[in-house]
């Protein structure tokens, strides 16, 4: 199968700092794949690489056949690349329901005049619009907390709702910073399963960031690990396991 | 089945109604009602930007005199050459608002696009910046009477233009936010780059909301030139901005009902206290108090801001359940 997202030797330099050199990353369509690395590894800078809050100081990156350098952040999300974040980052003043409405903004035929004027194809859209988040939110099982102020709710629910809200840009690959930061081993094994649930469901490939080993290990197909900006290991969840440089990194020699 | 607009047919022809009846009004009251009417479209207009899109905006009387001037211009010109033209006074004077607002908004578009990349603060001095340009060019402008200010020969607004033209500045920014579109203002409030990350131009939200929010400052400011029927760069300087951001602020971002009536409010208060320090039955040290009235009335203003600091009419009081029950 063809990549779905090709990283080519991109680097990322902050003045003196290399934050990402020469990355090659690879990930396939409905490939589920794990970003792993300790603190300032540059996981996160990858992210904002691929959804274009950075741009590489070299290389290039594909999606989908064509180069998304140089495209601003949401013009990427309109080619199919959503994400969450790694400190939530919801729309505070926004409702449940609205969080995930104002996502689906992208897909929208009308603009300004049909909300002016309110004609047939208005309604016909906006319903269509409430119809999809609902069934988002109840597929997600927040349909019952669909009025509530986002801010209110509780942590474990208020990643979902992060999630569903990415879904609602109809994306073909999700980008999860952290998803599992901040939660119970409880929680943990319900995110896992909610993650390989949304990936098979939607037909999604999913490029993983987490910390927690037991997650990243129990769900990735592949798992690609960093240190200082540079990739240092790939491979399935076991080979990462035994790998040498892996346990050095993370443990020290 | 399409609400909005019949509210909006129902309002328009309510003050066609109440407007027969305008010169029986005091002309007092009458100035009362009309600068309540402009002072109406210039704060909602700015809460677009300033509350729902969370861009700090400065220089709104700027786009206001751009209106003014504008539209007094072409009246002030083509007065004399269309005399008993087909086109009448009325005729014109619906052009040169249109022509104002309309240049207002140009004006909102060549500011927005390079200005709007700044956020907060320094948003805020650009376009304070912006504003104060805009009144010295006039100041200079001899043919539009420079420092000596414009007259208008003609009075047309009345209250049917004002509040028609208030009816569509509320009916503008309610039914835009108030969709699936209009979501998007909000986002960009909240958070930019999470709203970026779900596929939304900001950019393009914010050149919106700055656009349509000159336009109807414009419109405002060719209401109030054929109402004073004399205009001077002074009365659009720094001071009217922060009027009209202290409703804004006063009425609560992004809340169309607080704005609605902080405006009202606002411009009743100061003649109101005008009206309380000439009642005779008043001790005359209360009267002389009262007769400070802007003390008293920036006095209320603080008071107001530490007990209400969300805007008066904003959170979750009954009254504010009560507006949003009405699906405003």
């Amino acid at each position: 199968m063809k990549a779905l997202l090709e990283i080519q030797d991109c680097t990322v330099q902050f003045g003196g700092l290399k934050a990402v050199a020469e990355l090659n990353l690879a990930i396939r369509e409905r490939e589920l794949v794990g970003l792993i690395g300790p603190n300032g590894a540059g996981k996160t800078t990858v992210f904002n690489l691929i959804t274009g809050v950075y741009q590489p100081t070299a290389g290039d990156i594909w999606f989908d056949g064509k180069s998304v350098v140089g495209r601003r952040p949401y013009q990427i999300t309109a080619r199919g690349i959503a994400r969450t974040f790694q400190n939530i980052r919801l729309f505070a003043s926004l409702s449940v329901f609205d969080n995930v409405r104002a996502a689906c903004n992208l897909h929208l035929r009308n603009g300004v005049s049909h909300a002016l004027w309110r004609g047939e194809s208005f309604h016909r859209e906006e319903q269509e619009v409430e119809a999809m988040a609902e069934e988002l939110l109840a597929i997600f099982h927040l349909d019952h907390l669909r009025d509530a102020e986002c801010t209110s709710l509780p942590y474990g629910d208020q990643r979902r709702l992060e999630i569903v809200r990415a879904l609602a840009t109809k994306p073909k690959l999700l980008l999860l910073d952290e998803p599992a930061a901040g939660m119970n081993p409880t929680e943990k094994q319900e995110l896992m399963r909610l993650i390989r649930f949304t990936q098979e469901k939607f037909e999604l490939a999913v490029l993983l960031v987490e910390h927690d080993m037991r997650v990243v290990m129990g769900i990735c197909e592949r798992i690609a690990v960093l240190d200082y900006g540079v990739k240092i290991a790939e491979g399935t969840p076991e080979e990462i396991r035994n790998n040498r440089r892996v346990i050095e990194a993370y443990l020290g020699e | 089945m399409n609400r909005p607009k019949t509210w909006l047919i129902l309002f328009v022809l309510l003050v066609w109604a109440a407007s027969r009846f305008q010169d029986a009004i005091n002309p007092y009251y009458f100035d009362i009602l009309i600068t309540i009417g402009i002072n109406i479209i210039l704060g909602v207009s700015l809460n677009l930007v300033n509350g729902y899109t969370g861009q700090f905006s400065l220089g709104h009387a700027g786009f206001m005199a751009v209106g003014a001037y504008l539209s007094a211009a072409i009246t002030v010109f083509l007065t004399p050459r269309l005399d008993g033209g087909a086109m009448g006074a009325t005729g014109l004077f619906v052009v040169a608002l249109v022509a104002g607002g309309l240049g207002a908004a140009l004006t909102g578009l060549a500011v927005g696009v390079p200005s709007l990349r700044l956020k907060g603060d320094y948003l805020a001095i650009v376009t304070l910046g912006f504003g104060e340009i805009i009144r010295v060019v006039f100041q200079n402008t001899e043919a539009l009477g420079g420092s000596r200010g414009l007259s208008i020969p003609t009075r047309e607004t009345g209250l049917f233009g004002t509040y028609l033209v208030a009816a569509l500045t509320i009916y503008v920014v309610v039914l835009l936010v108030h969709s699936t579109y209009g979501r998007g203002f909000l986002t960009v409030r909240d958070d930019e780059i999470a709203a970026e990350s779900m596929g939304i131009n900001t950019t393009k939200y914010k050149v919106i909301a700055f656009v349509v929010a000159a336009f109807f400052a414009g419109i405002a400011g060719g209401l109030y030139a054929h109402f004073k029927q004399f205009i001077h760069p002074e009365g659009f300087g720094f001071l009217r901005s922060v009027d009209i951001v202290v409703i804004v602020i006063l009425g609560g971002m992004g809340n169309t009902p607080g704005v609605i009536l902080a405006a009202i409010l606002l411009t009743i208060l100061p003649e109101g206290l005008r009206t309380l320090g000439n009642w005779e039955a008043l001790p005359t040290s209360l009267r002389a108090l009262v007769q400070n009235r802007m003390i008293l009335y920036s006095l209320l203003l603080i008071v107001l801001m530490l007990t209400r600091p969300q805007g008066l009419f904003s959170g979750g009081g009954r009254f504010t359940k009560w507006l949003k029950g009405r699906g405003a």
